[in-house]
Formats: structure tokens, sequence, C-alpha cells
């Protein structure tokens, strides 16, 4: 149904002198200075986003594709999809695809929700008929009757979304490609989404999957393809490739400094650059015990020249199936951070650590105000809890199950 | 099912040309949905909505009937109304300054449909056109109107107007197709295109007759394409035993179709990389 040969992309990547020319005053200095110099003042670099990737996929397959930010997985979408044309390589395609990368392309807020159903359907590919009789359908399944025919830009967000996705989710293509899209709208709303895409699979149709979520990808997958910087890592079974995509992980944050990291997003002006863990004599831990008082301690540097206020920091606590435990952030509390003109720590103190014994990955997060993302690295650092003696009672054997631990008390009454 | 020896399409470096033309047609559902998607978009949340087509080309009318009749004393044509001399002209001036403009601005407006969608890349600016084209039937009716307050009676020549306008069309849809590719990568084109307009009403006879333009210099004012495009309005609409003014006529159909091929030409060359630099 799918047959993808040494498939190619390459980008231009430019590379200026000032990586932020933030003024115009900079700008003009930095263009005169290049045409005095008589250098060209961007310098381009080739970035192959997707460098020789091959494999096939049959008919009725529901195949994930895992990987990291920078893997290549929306590149590949893309070409698959046709947005954009590969470097080298080929493509057969035997079907007809839709792809969803993103729920919603096309709404326009001034019309109503009717009028989008259409018109979204047609952009995913549907014709008139198809759509009238799956009109009925669409609007049970986002539960939106009674809002048909006001303008969607007065919808709320929940409802927008199931909106959006429900026409989505009653396309018929013979090859379905979704990215990242299942991660919004309510917890039932996404439990009926999964449901729904299931149901495609069942069908007999072929489904190609991006997603974070390995508990999704496993759910929904039988086969999975790990993207590693542009290349297949692994294509085979989906656990396995879950744990292959774990376990390099695992090795990707241990290996390389967080300041070296490429699979990171934002704009860079700050940078996280080291991580530790400190316990309450001021000592740098290897292992975590539940139970006990925690600082986690963020390293940046500052390349903005000046100190930064309100900044927000955040992490999360994934556990090693991607889904998130505990999330953290500054704003949260009102706690948001000023970063020093060059480089610091930040510190967050956790008290009574609640995580059971497990490898967890942290991603990081930092943003200027609520504005600008500086960086954002999704797996940014593992930690590992064990042995801890959570409540106190001398035991260590607590089950591998759950992941939260809290104080309680029990009477009988 | 089983798999047939041939795919049903090929992704490969530069592949999609063999396929384009066919995709085109396959697309056509989604080229009729953008259009009424602007065109019901157009007028929304405003208070008197596609009165706004009638309106504009109206005081338009007025102002330019009271600067260059009233005040410049500028002679008309035959023996019509000064107003409607104007209104002849400015139907297909106002439909083809809106439709570059759109058509200019449609790749950059849809941003978020070219990078996260594949359909022909060129639905959309020819969708731009088709909503002005609405708009120019609508303020055509003031030019009935008006002929019926005037009690003016056009001759047969009227018939031909049907492809006047087409030619006001593609007019805007090459220049249009150049600026639209260019404005992908150049943000620059935002400020030519508003600033091309303003001159343009200014060189082409919009709100006076060719005929004040000295006869040798005639031809080259008609290398302005839009000069043929209204010389044949006006010759379509007004009741005059002028003449249309064939050279300039024969010019501004050559212009617009090299235009219209070289901009088909050169937006297909550019179109894949569209989603990587919008």
């Amino acid at each position: 149904m799918l047959r993808v040969e040494n498939l190619g992309k390459c980008y231009q990547v430019s590379h200026l002198p000032h990586r932020n020319t933030v003024t115009l005053r900079d700008a003009i200095v930095d263009t005169a200075k290049s045409i005095v110099k008589r250098k060209p003042r961007v310098r381009s670099e080739a970035f192959w986003a997707l460098d020789g990737v091959s494999f096939t996929i049959d008919q009725g397959e529901r195949v994930g594709i895992i990987g990291r930010n920078g893997a290549g997985k929306s590149t590949l979408l893309k070409i698959l999809s046709r947005i954009t044309e590969p470097t080298r390589g080929r493509v057969e395609v035997w079907g007809r695809v839709a792809s969803l990368l993103e729920v919603g392309t096309g709404f326009h807020p001034e019309l109503s929700g009717r009028e989008n159903i259409y018109l979204n359907g047609a952009i995913l590919g549907m014709n008139r008929s198809e759509i009238t009789r799956k009109f009925d359908e669409i609007v049970e399944f986002a539960e939106v009757e009674r809002f048909l025919d006001t303008p969607v830009k007065r919808y709320s967000s929940g409802m927008y979304v199931r909106l959006a996705f429900a026409v989505a989710a009653h396309l018929e293509p013979e090859i379905l490609i979704v990215d990242e899209v299942l991660a919004v709208g309510d917890v039932q709303f996404q439990k009926k989404c999964l449901n729904k895409m299931e149901d495609v699979g069942k069908e007999g149709r072929t489904v190609l999957f991006v997603s974070h979520n390995m508990q999704t990808i496993r759910a929904l997958c039988d086969r999975g393809i790990v993207l590693e910087s542009g290349s297949v890592a692994f294509n085979g079974e989906v656990q396995q490739a879950i744990e292959v995509y774990s376990e390099h992980s695992y090795q990707l944050m241990s290996e390389i400094p967080l300041l070296e990291r490429r699979d990171r997003t934002g704009s860079g002006r700050v940078k996280v650059s080291s991580f530790r863990v400190l316990d309450t004599a001021e000592r740098e831990v290897e292992t975590l015990k539940s139970g006990l008082d925690y600082d986690f301690e963020f390293g940046y540097v500052n390349d903005s020249g000046k100190p930064l206020d309100n900044v927000i920091v955040s992490f999360a606590v994934l556990d090693d199936q991607g889904q998130t435990i505990l999330l953290l952030r500054t704003n949260f509390t009102d706690s948001n951070v000023t970063l020093n003109s060059d480089a610091g720590v930040v510190r967050c103190r956790l008290n009574n650590l609640p995580l059971a014994n497990g490898t967890y990955r942290l991603p990081i997060y930092f943003a200027y105000r609520e504005s600008e993302v500086l960086d954002y690295i999704q797996d940014a650092v593992s930690i590992v809890v064990e042995g801890g003696d959570f409540f106190g009672t001398g035991q260590m054997g607590l089950p591998k199950k759950c992941k939260l631990l809290t104080k309680a008390e029990w009477r009988s009454l | 099912m089983q798999r047939s020896p041939k795919p049903r399409f090929v992704i490969e470096p530069g592949r999609t040309e063999q396929q384009y033309w066919r995709d085109l047609w396959q697309y056509r559902e989604l080229f009729y949905f953008l259009s009424w998607r602007d065109i019901l978009v157009r007028y929304k949340q405003t208070a008197i909505g596609i009165a706004w087509a009638i309106i504009r080309p109206f005081l338009t009318m007025i102002v330019f009937t009271v600067i260059f009749s009233n005040l410049a004393n500028l002679p008309t044509q035959g023996g019509a109304p000064y107003p409607i001399l104007v209104l002849a002209a400015l139907l297909p001036w106002q439909f083809f300054a809106s439709s570059l403009a759109q058509t200019s601005n449609s790749l950059v407006s849809n941003a978020n449909l070219i990078s996260k969608i594949y359909f022909p890349r060129l639905i959309v600016p020819t969708s731009a056109i088709v909503v002005n084209f609405v708009d120019f039937l609508v303020s055509g009716l003031l030019l009935l109107a008006l002929m019926i307050w005037y009690q003016y009676v056009p001759s047969w020549r009227i018939i031909t107007l049907p492809f006047f306008t087409l030619m006001a069309a593609m007019a805007a849809f090459g220049f249009g197709l150049w600026f639209a590719s260019i404005y992908v990568r150049f943000r620059d084109v935002a400020q030519v295109i508003p600033f091309v307009i303003q001159l343009g009403q200014y060189v082409s006879p919009v709100g006076y007759s060719i005929e004040i333009i000295p006869e040798r210099w005639r031809l080259l004012y008609s290398l302005n394409p839009m000069v043929g495009v209204i010389d044949g309005f006006r010759w379509a609409i007004l009741d005059d035993d002028r003449a249309l003014y064939l050279p300039g006529f024969v010019l501004a159909l050559v212009i617009i179709l090299l235009f219209v091929w070289t901009g088909i030409y050169y937006f297909r060359g550019v179109e894949r990389t569209f989603a990587d630099i919008i």
C-alpha cells in the first residue's frame, strides 16, 4: 500500500553571524558590514532532516512512527501527504491518502459550525455528497447540535476541537496519516477518538500514526518505526519499538550534555545547561527515594545579555509510558523567576517526593512571560526513584504498578 | 484488496509535474469550497454587507465626475454622460485592482492550509478572483441603474462585455501569480501592491477618456494592459461611433497572455517549495 525507498529531505539552514538580530540598528550594521567585507551575510548549511529512509507498509497495517523532536517525523509525514517534496528517493502509494496533521486546518472562525463541516471536509478531501451523507453522524459525534449555526469563533475551545476532530474522524481514505492530534480535548473525548481510530484500523484501512504517548501507540498500532536523526533506527513489532525508543532516550539523556542537545525548540535566548538533584544537605544524588525532600536544580545560560524577569520555568515528570505524572510550573504558584544576565540556576524544592519506584523522564521548559518559549527539551533528563520508604514503615517493596504515592489513614468502622 | 501493480501515485523529486492537471481537476470541489468560503466571509459582521460592492464604485464615480468633468473640464466620449463614462472604466478597474490585491495575498493568507494540506496551489489565487467577480457582478447593477436613470441605450456591442471582463480577470491573474509566488519568499510585496494599484489608477484611463492622450503617445500608454481592457469596456458600453483603438487592444491581449503564461510557469516552478518557506 505504501513503499518508501531511500527517502531524503534536505533543508538549507542559514546561520547568521548574529543569531538574534533584534534591533533595526543591528540589522543595518550587519548589512553594511557584509557589503564592505563582500561576504555573503547568510551562510547556509545543508541539513538532512531525513536521510535514506526505507520501509514498506501493507494494507490494513497500523503503524506508529516514534521519535523525538527533530527526528524527522513531521518531515516524513509532510512528504507522505505531498505537502513538501523529497530531495531524493521515491514513495509509491496505492490508495487514497488523507492526512490529518493538525486538527481544524482551514476552519474559518467567522463561519458557522455547519459551514465549517463542509469546508473542512472539502479541505480534507471529501466531496460534497460524502459530507452530506455523513453530516448527521459528524454532528452527533462532535456533540454540537445546538450550536450548528453559531460562528465557530464563539465556540469554546473544547467544542471547536470536538467538531474539528469529528470531521476528520469520518474520513474514509484507504490510508490515513495522523500527526499528534489526539492530545487535544478532554479525556472522555480523547477516548472516543481513540475508539474511532481503532474502528478505522479494523475496517482494513492503513493508518500511520505519530504520537509521543507510548500508551496510545501501543493501543492503536501493531507495528512501530523508530526514527532517529532522520533515519530508521528500528522497524518492527510495536512493543519492541517502544522499548528501543525508550532505551535510546535514556542513552541520549545520559550521554549528551544538555547544552549540546539538538532536539530542542524555542527561541534559544536562554538555554537549559545542567540539571542536578540535591538532597537537603545540598549533596548531589544519583537515585532518589520516595518520601524525602529534594531540590531540583536547573542551570541555564542567558544569551540575551540582560536579566529577564517574569520567566516561567516548568518541568514535568513522565513515566516510562510517556504519561505525565506530575507537572510543575512557576506560574501555578505565582512564583515566576528573574534570570541573571549571563548564567545561573533555578531551584525547585519538592518536599516528600510522591513518586513510586521507577524511572522517569523530565521535559524541561523555559518561557519568557506568556509570549516566548525560550527553550524546551522534551526528554531532557531522567531520574530514577528506588528504595524509598515513603510511609515510614520500613517496607521497601512497594508495588510497581502505581506511580504516585500519598499518605492515607485507614479506619475500620 | 489486491495490490495493483501500478501505484496510485508516486512521490519523487520533481514528480508533481506529471499529475498536475489531473490533480487540479480532482480538487475542483476544494476550489469551489474555498471560493464559497471567501464569498461568505467577505461581508460577515458588516452592517450593510454586499451593499459595499455598490457604494464603493458609486462614491468613487461621483468624486471622479466632479473632479475630471466639472473641475478639470475634460471631455466625455461621444454623447455619453460623464458618470457613465467613469463607471464603464471603474467597474473593470476595481475588479482588476481588488483581484490583484487578493491573488497576491492569497498564498500567504492561506499559509496554514498550505503548510498542512496538499492540493494544487493554483487553486488559491484562482479562487481569489472568483470572489471579486461576484462583487463585480453586483456593482454591475449600478451601471444598469445609471443607464436607466439617463435613459441611455447601449449598442449591440454590449454583448462583447464578457470577453473584456475575462481580459480584466486574466490580467489580475497573471500579475497576481507573479506577486503571490514572490510574496511567499519576500514580504516586501505587501508594500509594493497598494503602491502599484494606486499608481495604476492614474496611468489607466479611469477618470478620463483615452481620447485626451495625444495620438503619438497612445501606443506607449497602451503598454499598461488595463488601458486596452478599459478602452474595450467603454467601446462595448458607450454608444458612439468611435472605433476600438486596435493597436492598444492587441498589445493588451499579448501582454496579458504573456503574463498569465509566464506566471503559471513560474508559479509551478516554485510552488513545491512554498510549504518549506512560507
